[in-house]
């Protein structure tokens, strides 16, 4: 963390008591303050009830993820206190409703802030409590009032005037009462000169399609993917989108493939389980050279697995996603934004090469809310279609499959006078006719298998190859794949403070993988160690499959929370103490 | 785009590749009937883009001069749905069979159906899987006895007609593949209808299923045309669909005219022409609304 200010607050309440509206109210006046915060949200797969625990940090500098400890607890019920008090360290508070909530022992230098909220409020309603932690948070925060003031007039103010002055005047009774009997923290909330925007990872993802020229998007229903589906429905009609929610993913995926044979570039997300229905249409994609991206947001598995929880489990899915041998683009975003940036790139890379493109997210970056700077979403990145034809010609000779030196087909879209043409799932030879069902032509199957095969041979060149980043002599080299590159970043500073040195390697590009650079890199690392959020090392053995090598150091998690850059920081410590060769990291936060 | 400006013939819509089905097969009047309806109604080959299924009728898209897309068995509808979606300047015709439609793909005929999308849907429908060599279908007769029922066949067969029309579908007919004349004439209904149009074709496999073969039908198909049948009468449309016996009703059972097709619902094609054509770029306008809620 480079900023000066670095705090993090805890909202924890059962669902439906409405968690997330102080937490929208305070994340939009932390980015009109012109801060940055992580935000991530542990829920559970349930409408009322169960624990949601919304963790948002805080910073005037770029903040990575949501951290590893709190300073600022809201307790929402009883529940909430019990499970996250005694995590609470010196400096912090902990608000809590004292009409309902007990708040048990806390350790020392813990300031109990209890509210009786009905007195100081006036209300009998349970949500109030809501917003009278909101005005006490202010006040701890040495915020102006006029600040809160104003941002609650913008969130309510499409319910009228008297919802306003209702939640004004409670969130003013809660700010007051703190002032008057809790002890502010130290700093004051910082404020910047840079407004920031903010977005969760699903908006990131349709808006990276969106940018891309997607005009199909087509869904079934699945955590965590389902944020996708929402933007792209409350988009669709201002960007022109043809958003359809679909029977089934089979469905979804063929629809998707439809959309995209007829010219549209075309998308759909969904979780690994839906995931898993679409995989014959990943081969049907690849056979009739169809351009396509898919999304796998990944969750805790197998099966339905845990549906409100994160994994980076997926991998060899999409490595192996349907019958057959044949090549396809696969990508694991780092970031939100990072996600947002390659939707884009990919579209380019699967319209070059008529193939699937794969992207692997997970609970973590989708569902994740995040501060963003508006300045960084470009929206008109560059566009490549290919080789497509859409005037019409006299298509003399023309063959959809023409086995061209590069392997790649110019591909006429349907209603082109000129260039009929069927596309086909089963083998087929250049012209698309069928070679399986008559004659199998061995010649033609080999020659076609190799035409497919042949248009990626530069796809490793046309893509960033990963980068080491830190001293190249570091004691420990972290090795990690997707969205666990915040949490590796702030372990490394971790593992810095206390006099380790360590450099990391963050691997995007699944599919290509770029294996020289990557063997170069752990050729030469003193202790390399492979970070992944699943129990059998599913990247590592990627890695070994792709480059031969042997990596002894492993830290993995697997319990369905993310990783907290001290797990990593831990990890490292005890791998160099010789303690361990798979670190599994203790969560201690029970959520 | 040009319409029917060219006399087209039967012929222009012959692809030159020869089918690969049995001598006597009943796709080869439904591929006929396609034909000549395409050519009846003016439409130029790259307007057309078919789309199919697995099955010995799903080879169909090879045999007709037309853009085509051999998909995946049982996922027809939902790639012809994606392409009109995309392109509704294409007609998109999606064949295939009873296995292909109604089995495997048969969540995809329900929800196509009630989304009323203005593509044709022909089912070659022969009441066997024919392809893997003779088993059971969705329509196979209880008590048909085949390679997977030899003992005979203990489940009851769906109804495609009442199906599609309990579902929404606008047009619904069924035809004899033997009679090509009725054939085409139901067929060009279909691809005229605004709105998701099923034609459920009887199409003899004379190899694998020799109970329903095409004397079967001959002694038994009566066309409602001529029997008075209202197509507008939804209710006698169900009931006219569930007759079964030693006359079986084909022609056109319903076709409702002002029901909007799910593109005429939908406000994004209302203006701007075929998605798939549109420009991708996205403006500054559009882009200071997204942002402007984000913050």
């Amino acid at each position: 963390m480079a900023g000066s200010f670095d705090f993090a607050l805890a909202i924890g309440g059962e669902a439906g008591q409405g968690i997330a509206t102080p937490g929208n109210i305070l994340t939009r006046l932390f980015i009109r303050r012109g801060l940055y915060f992580n935000a991530y949200n542990a829920y559970q797969s349930i409408v009322r009830g169960g624990h949601i625990f919304l963790t948002v940090r805080i910073s005037d500098a770029p903040v990575y993820t949501h951290g590893d400890k709190l300073d600022l607890l809201l307790c929402l019920n009883q529940d909430t206190m019990n499970r996250h008090l005694g995590l609470m360290g010196e400096g912090t508070r902990a608000i809590f409703n004292s009409d309902s909530i007990n708040p048990g022992n806390p350790r020392q230098g813990v300031e109990l802030c209890p509210i009786p909220v009905s007195q100081v409020s006036g209300s009998r309603n349970r949500l109030v409590q809501n917003t009278i932690a909101v005005g006490a948070t202010c006040a701890l925060l040495q915020l102006d009032f006029a600040i809160l003031e104003d941002s609650l007039k913008v969130r309510f103010a499409r319910q009228g005037q008297s919802v306003v002055d209702e939640n004004v005047g409670v969130a003013r009774a809660g700010y007051e009462y703190a002032q008057q009997n809790f002890t502010a923290f130290p700093t004051a909330l910082p404020e910047t000169d840079q407004p920031k925007a903010q977005w969760a990872g699903n908006d990131a993802i349709a808006m990276g399609a969106a940018a891309a020229g997607v005009k199909f998007y087509a869904a079934y229903p699945m955590s965590p993917s389902t944020g996708v589906l929402h933007w792209m429905a409350q988009n669709a009609r201002d960007l022109g989108i043809m958003v359809r929610q679909v029977e089934d993913e089979i469905g979804v995926a063929n629809m998707v493939m439809g959309a995209a044979h007829a010219g549209a570039r075309a998308m759909c997300s969904t979780s690994g389980g839906g995931f898993a229905l679409m995989t014959e249409a990943v081969g049907a994609a690849a056979m009739m050279e169809i351009p396509v991206v898919l999304v796998d947001v990944q969750r805790a598995g197998p099966s339905t697995g845990v549906p409100t929880k994160t994994e980076q489990g997926d991998l060899w899915q999409t490595l192996g996603a349907s019958q057959g041998d044949f090549p396809r683009i696969i990508v694991a975003p780092t970031s939100a934004l990072d996600a947002y940036n390659t939707i884009p790139e990919l579209f380019n890379l699967v319209d070059h090469y008529q193939c699937p493109g794969l992207v692997l997210s997970d609970l973590l970056i989708s569902e994740g809310t995040f501060s963003v700077v508006p300045e960084d979403i470009d929206m008109n990145p560059s566009i490549n279609r290919g080789k497509i034809i859409t005037e019409a010609g006299t298509g003399n000779g023309y063959q959809r499959y023409k086995d061209t030196e590069d392997g790649i087909s110019p591909r006429a879209l349907p209603g082109t006078e000129g260039y009929v043409h069927v596309v086909s799932t089963d083998e087929h030879d250049e012209d698309g006719g069928l070679i399986s069902d008559e004659y199998t032509n061995p010649y033609k199957r080999r020659a076609m298998v190799e035409k497919r095969a042949r248009k990626f041979d530069d796809l490793e060149g046309r893509v960033a190859s990963p980068a080491l980043v830190g001293p190249a002599d570091a004691d420990v080299t972290l090795i990690g794949w997707g969205s666990s590159e915040g949490a590796i970043r702030e372990a490394v500073e971790q593992l810095a403070e206390e006099g380790i040195t360590a450099n990391r390697l963050q691997v995007k590009w699944i599919v290509p993988f770029h294996a020289d650079a990557i063997t170069a890199v752990v050729n030469a690392a003193k202790k390399p160690i492979i970070v992944e959020n699943n129990y059998s090392g599913q990247f590592y053995r990627y890695l070994r499959s792709e480059t031969g090598l042997t990596i002894e150091s492993h830290i993995r998690k697997y319990d369905g929370e993310p990783f907290m850059p001290h797990h990593i920081a831990n990890g490292a410590r005890e791998i160099l103490a010789g303690k361990a060769d798979v670190f599994v990291p203790y969560q201690e936060v029970n959520v | 785009m040009t319409t029917g400006s060219a006399q087209m013939t039967a012929a222009n819509f012959r692809s030159g590749i020869n089918p690969d089905w049995c001598p006597g097969c009943g796709d080869f009047g439904v591929l006929n009937s396609l034909q000549r309806a395409c050519a009846e109604l003016g439409l130029q080959p790259h307007q057309i883009l078919t789309v199919s299924g697995i099955g010995c009728s799903s080879n169909l898209p090879g045999y007709i001069n037309a853009y085509g897309a051999h998909t995946l068995h049982g996922r027809s509808l939902a790639v012809a749905s994606g392409a009109k979606l995309a392109n509704h300047d294409l007609t998109v015709i999606a064949t295939g069979g009873d296995g292909d439609g109604y089995g495997i793909g048969g969540n995809h005929f329900t929800h196509t159906a009630r989304r009323n999308i203005d593509i044709t849907y022909i089912v070659m429908n022969n009441q066997i899987y024919g392809l893997t060599t003779g088993q059971i279908s969705p329509t196979s007769r209880l008590g048909m006895k085949t390679k997977s029922t030899p003992f005979g066949n203990v489940e009851t067969p769906l109804n495609p007609l009442t199906q599609a029309i309990m579902n929404g579908a606008t047009y619904v007919a069924r035809a004899y593949s033997g009679d090509i004349r009725h054939t085409t004439a139901l067929i060009r209904g279909a691809i005229e209808h605004k709105g998701f149009a099923l034609v459920d074709v009887f199409s003899p496999c004379v190899t694998f299923n020799l109970d329903n073969s095409h004397d079967f039908f001959k002694q038994r198909v009566v066309k409602l045309e001529e029997q008075g049948h209202d197509p507008q009468d939804w209710k006698s449309a169900c009931e006219r669909a569930i007759e079964w016996g030693d006359t079986i009703n084909i022609g056109l059972f319903f076709q409702g005219n002002d029901i909007e097709t799910l593109g005429q619902r939908e406000p994004v094609l209302e203006k701007g022409g075929p998605i798939a054509h549109r420009d991708l770029a996205v403006t500054d306008e559009q882009r200071e609304r997204i942002i402007r809620r984000m913050m």
